[in-house]
Parts: structure tokens; sequence; C-alpha cells
């Protein structure tokens, strides 16, 4: 029998985490700070309006660019609160969660050979979806020296003629850290200078608990070249209803509406009614969990300083991260056995990247009564193993 | 007084568990303990935090209890409007709660006892003769799903998977 499979899936790594994944399952009384995810569900009027719209038959498909209401009011909130101006028919396209978004907005821009440079540590798919589009990515290290930040030095070194684009993602997955208008002016001069493209995935954008959000294209003159990626499932704790938006100049915009078009045609119409609801009235809803997020975040990055875990104040997203250094333990040796040993779940940071090694992941998505007894179990954990 | 975000923090957090410490309490807040100590004084002065108590399913409880809601259609006083009727009301122990509502009742009451007869004989004997009350409509309450906020539900909520990314 032939080899079925294609070189280019071969090329693409296998998930780092299976076989943490595997353990958990067969444990008991595991606490898992390893879901990137809100422990809170969608909330209720969100569920209703796609039960009603579900009840009422709303089982179709929609255009290909998403439900116009739903762009309409996007539109006018991105502009209201974060002064982006985006055109709701021709410079958006409701996508099916941001993992699309991502994925067509790289295909529309990457010829094969051509590099994307990627603020690392982060998401795990950024590399995966360029390597798939012919891409070369090329990693630009995010250290604990600049709060995660990306370092604009970094990136000039990592800058060569086949650069065609540059990814990031601020508030981070899976540092927390968080760029100020100020950080992202060095960044934009020089994607300006090099004329590269902005991928910029702001999904944690709501997620931003000192200060408001800058949105990356307000920067400089970034509007004209760069692609806005954000959705629902972190602000409304809707990860499972899958859906997402990409905002983009026309011509981008247009590319990528073709590749949607064929590959997923629309984003499910359950989700993007639950979304419309979302975004006219759950301002209230979102604004409670977030406080909620800051108010475990202030707790639970204290236990960990504490406990001899030092780790930096998040200024954004539900991640702690902090570093194992002092244990004398690698990130995946700690995480393996404190999972075996304490049954807590944590995400080793070299998942995430070179950038992330000695560092753990740690969602504080979770009840404060859990995070509390997370903190406690790893505390016996470092104890009995320094 | 002038509640500012860091006052309606505190507030929900205390109506959610009010046995944080303060300790706690400044991390979440991120204000000093002592600052706490002060603006939870002030709260208290001002009679906007009223007490700290309990949320209690009766229904589990050994000697179980039984609650009912009564409406109450009242004559109200000249002079005094309601106010002097509810203060009589509200003064039997069986009455937990007593609220001024619209619609066709004026009064809504929350009522003890220990069994629905116990109910029933202390509407009849004591609230349904008072001079100005025109009307009752008792409601034995039958299941708690929620109270204040808290479900009594005891159904885990969907599992998660340990691990995403």
């Amino acid at each position: 029998m032939k080899d079925f499979v294609s070189e280019r899936a071969k090329t693409i790594p296998p998930s780092g985490i299976r076989k943490f994944f595997d353990l958990a399952l067969t444990m008991e009384e595991v606490i898992s700070l390893g879901v990137g995810e809100p422990d809170f569900s969608t909330p209720w009027n969100i569920c209703e309006a796609s039960i009603y719209s579900i009840e009422q038959g709303g089982t179709s498909y929609t255009s290909n660019r998403g439900l116009q209401p739903l762009r309409e009011a996007l539109s006018k909130y991105l502009n209201a609160h974060y002064g982006l101006s985006y055109d709701a028919d021709r410079e958006m396209i409701i996508t099916s969660g941001v993992s699309e978004g991502l994925d067509i907005a790289v295909r529309a821009i990457v010829n094969p050979g051509e590099e994307v440079l990627i603020a690392d540590p982060c998401y795990v798919s950024y590399s995966p979806c360029v390597m798939l589009a012919g891409g070369i990515p090329v990693p630009v290290p995010c250290v604990e020296k600049d709060q995660f930040r990306l370092n604009p030095d970094r990136l000039m070194e990592n800058i060569t003629g086949k650069s065609k684009a540059l990814i990031i993602n601020f508030p981070n997955n899976p540092t927390g850290a968080v760029m100020r208008h100020d950080h992202l002016k060095a960044i934009a001069d020089i994607v300006t200078d090099h004329d590269l493209v902005l991928i910029s995935d702001e999904v944690y954008s709501e997620l931003t608990y000192d200060g408001t959000h800058t949105a990356v294209a307000t920067v400089g003159d970034l509007m004209e070249r760069t692609i806005t990626l954000n959705g629902f499932s972190k602000a409304y704790a809707m990860t499972g209803w899958r859906i997402g938006y990409l905002c983009a100049p026309e011509t981008i915009c247009d590319a990528a509406l073709k590749i949607h078009q064929y590959v997923m045609l629309c984003a499910p119409v359950m989700g993007q009614v639950a979304a419309l609801e979302g975004i006219r009235k759950g301002e209230n809803e979102k604004d409670r969990m977030v406080r909620e997020y800051r108010v475990r975040r202030n707790v639970f990055v204290n236990s960990l300083n504490k406990i001899g875990l030092s780790c930096h104040l998040p200024e954004g997203a539900f991640y702690a991260f902090p570093s194992v250094e002092r244990t004398g333990m690698s990130d995946l040796e700690f995480a393996e056995r404190l999972l075996k040993e304490e049954h807590v779940a944590v995400v080793p940071g070299s998942v995430f990247g070179n950038g992330g090694k000695n560092h753990l992941r740690c969602a504080y998505a979770v009840s404060r009564e859990k995070l509390k007894e997370a903190a406690r179990r790893m505390e016996q954990f470092i104890s009995r193993n320094t | 007084m002038n509640m500012d975000e860091k006052d309606l923090l505190l507030l929900q957090l205390l109506e959610d568990n009010s046995r944080l410490s303060r300790d706690e309490m400044a991390l979440m807040v991120e204000l000093e303990p002592e600052e706490i100590k002060n603006r939870i004084a002030a709260l208290e002065e001002k009679g906007i935090i009223r007490n700290y108590t309990a949320i209690i399913d009766w229904e589990k409880a050994v000697n179980g209890e039984v609650a009912a809601i009564i409406e109450l259609k009242v004559n109200p006083e000249r002079d005094y409007g309601y106010d002097r009727i509810a203060e009589r009301i509200s003064r039997f122990r069986q009455v937990k709660s007593l609220r001024l509502i619209t619609g066709a009742y004026d009064f809504q009451l929350l009522v003890t006892g220990k069994n629905m007869h116990e109910i029933a004989r202390f509407v009849s004997e004591y609230i349904a003769p008072m001079d100005r009350i025109q009307e009752t409509a008792t409601h034995i309450i039958m299941k708690t799903y929620k109270e204040y906020g808290h479900s009594f539900s005891d159904k885990e909520s969907q599992e998660r998977i340990p691990y995403s990314l």
C-alpha cells in the first residue's frame, strides 16, 4: 500500500500535550488549570436568543460573510470601543472562531517559501497554519525581561528579504502580556518600513485589566496592512459556538473571503445569532466576568509568588505564566510530576514555543475555591521536591 | 456616601461570600487591608451592609422547615400609608421577608414554619384577621432552585476537558 499521508501533513508537529491529556483522563479529582477557556457558561440571554431562533426555524446557511446585522453591530462596536473603522460589507468576515480566521488570513497572503514572523511563545496553531500555507514560520522570542512583550530589536534581527508577515497576539496566550500603544508604535514602524502584513489576534482584547486595549490597526499607519482577528469565545464565554471575525483592508478581505467560502461556506448560524445577542446586550455579563477574572488573577499570582514560582503580573487574558527555574525541574518534568503526584493539570510552557521554556501556563479561569486548592497542592509539591 | 467601583466590587464579593478574610479582600480589590477595614466599617455604618448570614437549604436540614409566599391586599392608612401595618407584620418571627409590591396584591411575605398546618394557622390566626387586611393568598413553596444568586442544584456543571490550548 502507498503512503497515503501528504508530505505537508507530515511536517506538522503532533500535539505537545497528548501525553498529559491521556494521563489526566485516567485520574480522579484533577484540578485543571490547563484549559484555555472560561469556566463560566455562556450568559443565558445569549443562549435564549439562539434557542428562540432555532425554534423559529433559523437553521439555514447565512451569506458567506455572515449575518449582516451582526457585521453591522460589530463594526459599530469596534468603532466605539477601539476606534477601529471597518466597513461591515467590505472589510469583515464572520469566521468559525479565530482559528479559522487565522488560517484564512495566512492563506490569503502567504506564498510558498515566504517567511512569517511569529511572536513566541504563542498559541499553538500559528506555526502549523503558516506551514500548511507553504510558508516558513520564524519565531521571534518574547522574554520575561521584557514582560513577554515583543521587543523591536528582536524583531529586526529576524527580518530577512523573504519576510512577508508578522503574527502577534496581545493580550497574549500563554503569557498574559499586553502591549500598550507606546510598545506597539515601535513595532508599527518596523512593520511599515519592511512592508510587512501584520496579523493581530486580539481574541483576549476585552480581558485587559489595567487601562484599555489598544487595537493594533489604530497604531501609526498600520490600518492598511493589518488583519485584525477577534471573536466571542473568551470575552463572552462562547468557546463552543465557534464565532470569530476577520477584519482587513478590502483586497485582503476579498482574498480571505474566497477561501472562507470554499472551506467553510459560513459560520454556524446558531452561533451568529448568539453572537449578535452578545454584542448587543452582553456588555454587563461580560464586564462581570472580566471583574471576576481580575480578582482571581490578583489572588492566584500572589499565591504563586508566595510558594516560590516567580510570576510577573499578567495584564491581560486569563493566564498566569510562572517560572519553574528555581525548582531545578524543566517545565515538562514539573507539569508531568505535578499532575501525577498532586493531580493538578498545568500546561508546560515549551508547548507554546521555545520562548515558553521553563514556564507553566496556568489558566485562572476556574473558580476561586479551585484556585486556592490548586495553589495548596502546588505548594505541597514544591516543598517536597526542592 | 460616594461609592466607587472598589466599593461595589467589595459588596459583590461579600454578597457572594461574607467569610473572606481582610487580606484576601485586599488582594482581590487591590487595596491595603487597612483600607478594606475602613471601607467595610463605612458600609456597615451607613446601613448598606445590613448583616452577615448564611444561605441555608432548609429542605436538606434535619428538621426541615416549610416556607410559603403570602400575598396580602391591604387598605393603606391615612397619613401612614403602608408603613405602620408593615411594621406590625414584620414583627412576627415567622415572617422572614416582607415587601411592598406592585400588582394585584400589596405585600409579599415569606413565611416559614414546621409544616403547612403551622403556616396556615399563622396566616388565619394572626395575619388575615388584622384590621386592614382585605385578602390573603398563600402559596406553599414546593422546591427552591435558587436563592440570592446561589443555585441549590447539586448537579455538577458539564465536565470540561482537562486541557485545551
